[in-house]
């Protein structure tokens, strides 16, 4: 008996532990994974997507608010700034090729930049968003810390906008190789820089999964399009609004 | 490995740097990639370490946004009250943006083959 005393008051311990989190975030994500592969790599079943949905149910069935969490959680978060600067890996090996196509990538880059900032601020406008729904829809597709900067510039809500990257990411990663093939892209840096375009880190982790060249073109999209949508959203809502 | 896994560290941190100094509006870590890069061009060629370290951040990059993904029990009541403008924003927008940037890129691009 006293030894399942122990245990107990050992779990509950630990379970406010950021071991605890830092494992749940693992596990959940190797789950997710799990099943993205036994489903034969469906789309629907993105890992990114599996494993936030166990992680919220859990957090929100045992009462735990998110702060406890991300302080287990944060040492993953922390790897994607590394993670990021890594993507200069790729795209070295990949250089010939972006060097080749570089007035290509920069007209599709700032055409898809505009769609991106366009198609959210049009579509949620006629659909009846407010003001503070459309600055912080606008920068959806950027990687989330230009994103809120951005958004907050607006006169937007960045935490709200740092969810609505995060679903973009998703949605894209989701979407993304479905659409290209609809719409009969094969190439792979086309199909790197439209993932890259869209949706950011979660779109260019997607592709890295596929093909290098892929990833390489949906890193230095990432990366542009970043800079693009921080120079070019603020005069286009001088314009706009 | 190590080394080269400092280096990436290294580079981020410059990077955070410049964009503090400069004020820059590109997050540090893409300014760090951008100073790998230089790196790189510099030594000519990719050090088998480094692309180790690379490689492994980058297969574990998907489990990487899960902690942020998770931010969103945050904003339930936001999603909710704006549900309709926000899913369908976000739904054609970025189907949008994935048609348009990718047709751009197929046609634009043409010359320089990468199928094979």
């Amino acid at each position: 008996m006293d030894n399942l005393d122990n245990l107990a008051e050992t779990w509950v311990y630990l379970s406010a532990s950021p071991l605890f989190h830092l494992t749940l975030t693992l596990v959940a994500f190797q789950g997710a994974s799990w099943l993205f592969e036994k489903g034969g790599r469906n789309p629907l079943l993105n890992p990114v997507l599996g494993a936030v949905i166990v992680v919220v149910a859990l957090l929100l069935a045992t009462g735990t608010d998110y702060a406890t969490y991300f302080e287990g959680a944060q040492f993953v978060h922390f790897l994607l700034g590394p993670a990021t600067v890594s993507l200069a890996v790729p795209l070295y090996r990949q250089w010939a090729l972006v060097r080749r196509s570089a007035l290509a990538i920069t007209v599709s880059l700032l055409c898809g930049s505009l769609t991106a900032i366009l198609t959210a601020v049009g579509v949620a406008s006629l659909a009846g968003g407010g003001s503070e729904v459309l600055a912080s829809i606008a920068p959806k597709s950027v990687t989330a810390p230009v994103a809120m900067a951005i958004a907050e510039e607006l006169g937007g809500v960045p935490s709200l906008t740092a969810v609505l990257v995060i679903v973009t990411g998703i949605l894209g990663a989701m979407l993304g190789p479905l659409v290209l093939t609809l719409v009969g892209v094969t190439g792979w840096s086309a199909r790197g820089l439209a993932i890259g375009t869209a949706s950011h880190g979660i779109g260019t982790a997607r592709a890295l999964q596929v093909n290098e060249t892929a990833g390489a073109f949906a890193g230095l999209a990432m990366g542009l399009n970043a800079l693009a949508t921080a120079l070019l959203l603020p005069i286009l809502w001088g314009l706009l609004f | 490995m190590l080394g080269y896994l400092t280096l990436i560290f290294v580079c981020q941190l410059a990077g955070e740097l410049v964009v503090g100094t400069l004020a820059m509006p590109v997050p540090g870590p893409v300014v760090g990639m951008v100073l790998l890069f230089l790196y790189l061009a510099l030594r000519r060629t990719v050090p088998e370490g480094l692309g180790q370290a690379a490689g492994g951040l980058q297969r574990a990059m998907s489990l990487l946004f899960v902690p942020a993904g998770a931010g969103m029990m945050l904003h339930f009541h936001l999603l909710a009250e704006a549900a309709l403008p926000l899913g369908l924003g976000l739904l054609v927008s970025t189907i949008a943006t994935i048609a348009v940037t990718g047709l751009l890129m197929s046609w634009l691009g043409r010359g320089a083959r990468d199928d094979g």
